[in-house]
């Protein structure tokens, strides 16, 4: 039988945090907010209106193609792609279609394999369909709230061979979006979207599949991870009993955790596109790009490194500690003071949950370690020792931690400190993991 | 002379002078309106506040206490705006286009909407899906168009003066037949903001005056860089009147392209001729050149309009405002679907980027000419006005009116049309182009040339 790999390609939407939208003078903003209250002739498609393009909005996509490694096109122009949706009061959206802003980057996994990304472009966003039921009444309301808020698009390459790569590649770029500071990337609140295009190929072929099939409206990790493994499953099930699978649009039953047909795509839709009229192109000189790209703040995939490098810091702590800059900050501060004790350090803002319960100042912080080091003088490698002398008396204890109960960790720290007395918790559940896994 | 026949830089001496009020002058144009409104259905909606505002008008402003038309595809608060199309009808803006609020607050008064054809889809005002305007010089025949409405208001002296807009021709044609002064400025130089859009890439608003002195005064207060119009050009904006005064004693270098002879109907190539004389007893040097022929323009603008056009009409679909898509004209229809193939996969190529790529030659050819011309004469119109019913079965009408139109139009130049006689007692226009922005210098030749002719001032018997 044929082993088949997938290939998977991902369409990104990301909306920017500006003040203002895309291309007028109404708040970005639009979560929580009351129905058609940040609107104005623009963002309506009212008669005679005319869209000014918003600078800072340019300036972010641009950030962000260059933090993926991108070119720039010196030449570029907003283009409209035609169609009618009720969410599109224009009839039209205004995008990019043949002069992006940004092209040809890419972006490494941990692995060392490089995920090629097409292109970064700038766009507005669609108004909000509301499907409800009003006095019994079936009705299509539409809030245009949402309606030319900027949104930029990555697009990659078909380069994802597995669920686990592209789940890795999106959470490293919500990463880079929130290093750039230009989005909330919030999944939940959907200002970060994805756009999963999966299809299956025979092992070792390079060929790409005559199909494919693209997910959407997925709007967590989690989810685009179980919709990619259930889609290879289906589409590799249809290919093994001689179906080519259909192309498509699938959306994702999350209480079923399968896919599900939403519209067949017979064709490649017309979306007529042409330059966009009301807006002039845009010229760009290589010295305002590298002003651009002065500004590009240090990335946490660079720190990262670096706490794994200077600091002897595991890849996953490092993550963590990177995640969020004050974070960072802070760990970096401390580690600095305490270069012989950066381990335990990030292991305790880590275990310690750090947040705003944290003293405000590293140094309030070193004071608390000092003190809860003194109530820790026993060298690791007794403690182990130790430990696991104790633990070997609650087997079936154990035997539960290992299964992932986490009651059963509570427990083992417990009968710990009932024998050994004021040791650090974070220091016994390490020690815990160590052993038991 | 009755108040309402009036230039607007007469009025306003008047007014100074305190020789009558604003009030008398709006009285005036609504009286004229009222007479003859039925007969040539020019107006499409009356302002009723018209008379208050003129009582509380402030004359030192530059247009205070002035009458002026305005055409439907300009959105005016209070006013409702349609374009001239059924689809639209009883629509009522939510916001002030810039051109107007402009024109409002250098105190205009805006009495009245003018009808046009339907969403500027003309050069007749026959396709106004609210009848045809008729031309105040003869009744059987068509004002010319889209701004037929506003060309015929000036001409039978119900305004004082009018805004237009042009696409290609839309202003300088109809003003060519009804014997007024039209200005269709540089792409960019007045905002299209408020402006219901006809081809985005060449939309340009501006006056239908009595004069060219009327013109220079209503084209200072309307142009300018628009923060909501990101096509309109940061180039400061001068004091029309003075620069074309100034300028006046200045001999130009003219150009005139033979190519553009060519097209004229035989009638009227005499009196062409005749305002070229005109201009040499002036001062100004006239030569003959060569432009790309304009019949190339045509397919040029068609397609580019066309394409723009299916683009642009796409937001009226029945689900916020308006009617729904049953309601649009033939004519609308046809552009939509002539459009929307221009722009399919496949052909765009063939059609649309070609159509831009034989722009930039015309442009290219334009900027060869100024290199050698200050200004280059431009008929605006082969002929005269034609008959009602004239555009029956013929979906080509305006672009083959507008032959003489189109290059500068596509080109994105200045332009004017200006009374230089009659032939069988219908007027006949002659006009200028100039390089973009190069506005003060057609004003200035045209100014002369009206310092010393009284084509301009010839009314019809209505």
């Amino acid at each position: 039988m044929i082993t088949y790999e997938p290939v998977i390609g991902f369409e990104i939407h990301v909306e920017l945090k500006t003040l203002s939208k895309m291309f007028c003078g109404c708040p970005a903003d639009h979560f929580g907010k009351p129905p058609n209250s940040q609107t104005c002739p623009v963002c309506l498609g009212l008669p005679g209106a005319l869209p000014v393009p918003n600078a800072k909005a340019i300036d972010w996509c641009l950030k962000l193609g260059l933090a993926l490694g991108c070119q720039v096109n010196l030449h570029s122009k907003f283009d409209r792609k035609n169609y009618f949706y009720p969410d599109l009061p224009k009839g039209y959206q205004i995008s990019q279609y043949d002069q992006p802003f940004c092209h040809s980057g890419h972006l490494a996994l941990l692995s060392g394999k490089n995920i090629r990304i097409t292109r970064v472009h700038m766009e507005e966003d669609t108004a909000k369909m509301q499907h409800t039921e009003i006095n019994g009444e079936k009705l299509s309301l539409i809030d245009f709230n949402r309606s030319g808020v900027p949104l930029v698009e990555v697009v990659t390459e078909p380069d994802f061979s597995s669920s686990d790569e592209a789940v890795e590649f999106l959470k490293e770029i919500q990463v880079i979006v929130r290093d750039l500071d230009i989005s909330t990337a919030d999944m939940e609140k959907g200002s970060m979207r994805l756009e999963a295009n999966i299809s299956m190929r025979p092992q070792g072929q390079t060929k790409l599949p005559e199909y494919k099939v693209e997910i959407k409206n997925v709007n967590s990790f989690r989810f685009i991870k179980k919709s990619m493994d259930f889609e290879q499953s289906r589409q590799t099930q249809l290919l093994n009993s001689g179906v080519s699978p259909v192309q498509e649009t699938r959306g994702f039953n999350e209480s079923k955790g399968e896919t599900v047909s939403q519209r067949r795509k017979e064709q490649a839709h017309d979306y007529r596109y042409f330059p966009e009229p009301d807006i002039p192109p845009f010229v760009f000189s290589p010295h305002y790009i590298e002003s651009i790209r002065r500004t590009l703040p240090k990335l946490s995939s660079v720190n990262r490194q670096e706490l794994s490098d200077t600091y002897g810091l595991s890849t996953a702590n490092a993550y963590i500690i990177c995640s969020d800059h004050k974070m960072y900050t802070y760990f970096i501060h401390l580690a600095s003071t305490m270069p012989d004790k950066t381990k335990y350090i990030s292991d305790f803002i880590i275990n310690k949950r750090y947040g705003e319960k944290f003293p405000e100042t590293p140094e309030k912080l070193l004071a608390l370690i000092n003190e809860s080091q003194n109530s820790f003088q026993i060298d690791p490698k007794i403690l182990s020792e130790k430990v696991s002398n104790i633990l070997s008396q609650y087997p079936q204890a154990v035997s539960d931690y290992q299964s992932g109960k986490i009651q059963a960790r509570s427990y083992l720290i417990g009968q710990v400190k009932k024998s050994l007395g004021n040791v650090e918790t974070a220091q016994i559940s390490m020690i815990i993991k160590e052993l038991y896994g | 002379m009755k108040l309402n026949q009036l230039s607007i830089s007469e009025a306003k001496i008047g007014l100074k002078n305190k020789q009558f009020s604003s009030q008398e002058l709006v009285e005036a144009c609504l009286q004229q309106i009222s007479r003859y409104n039925s007969k040539f259905n020019v107006f499409l909606k009356m302002n009723d506040q018209a008379l208050k505002e003129a009582e509380k008008s402030d004359i030192s402003r530059p247009f205070g206490g002035i009458p002026i038309a305005v055409k439907d595809n300009f959105l005016t608060l209070g006013l409702t705006t349609t374009a001239s199309a059924d689809l639209l009808s009883g629509y009522r803006p939510q916001y002030e286009s810039t051109v107007t609020a402009r024109l409002k607050s250098a105190g205009a008064i805006i009495i009245g909407k003018t009808n046009m054809d339907a969403w500027a889809h003309g050069s007749s005002t026959e396709t106004s899906d609210f009848g045809p305007t008729l031309n105040p010089w003869d009744a059987t025949r068509l004002p010319g168009g889209s701004s037929g409405g506003s060309a015929a208001a000036v001409a039978a002296d119900m305004c004082l003066g009018a805004i237009g807009s042009e696409t290609a021709g839309s202003i300088r044609q109809p003003a060519s037949w009804c014997s007024v002064t039209g200005f269709k400025p540089t792409y960019g130089r007045t905002s299209r903001y408020g402006v219901i859009a006809m081809a985005s890439s060449t939309d340009s608003p501006g006056p239908m005056t009595k004069t060219v002195a009327d013109s220079a005064l209503m084209l200072s207060v309307i142009a300018g860089q628009d923060p909501f119009d990101a096509t309109s050009s940061p180039e400061p904006v001068l004091d029309y009147v003075k620069n074309m005064k100034t300028l006046t004693k200045r001999k130009f270098a003219i150009g005139f392209p033979k190519e553009y002879l060519e097209v004229l109907e035989p009638e009227i190539k005499p009196l062409i001729i005749a305002a070229i004389e005109k201009l040499e007893a002036l001062g100004h040097s006239v030569k003959e050149t060569s432009l790309i022929h304009p019949k190339y323009s045509i397919g040029v603008y068609t397609i580019l309009q066309r394409s723009e056009v299916s683009s642009n009409l796409a937001r009226f679909d029945g689900i916020r405002f308006g009617k729904d898509r049953t309601a649009f004209g033939q004519e609308a229809k046809r552009r939509i679907m002539l459009g929307t193939y221009t722009l399919s996969v496949g052909l765009y190529d063939q059609y649309y980027r070609k159509a831009q790529q034989v722009r930039t030659l015309i442009i290219n050819d334009f900027n060869r000419a100024f290199s050698q011309f200050d200004l280059i004469i431009n008929p605006p119109t082969p002929g005269p006005a034609l008959k009602i019913g004239a555009t029956r079965n013929q979906p080509m009408f305006g672009e083959l009116q507008d032959i003489l139109a189109e290059p500068s139009s596509i080109a994105g130049l200045p332009g004017i049309s200006l009374p230089c006689g009659f032939v069988n007692g219908l007027p006949v226009g002659f006009g200028l182009i100039a390089p973009q922005f190069h506005e003060p210098d057609i004003l200035a030749v045209s100014h002369a040339f009206q310092q010393t002719t009284d084509y301009h001032l010839q009314k019809p018997i209505l």
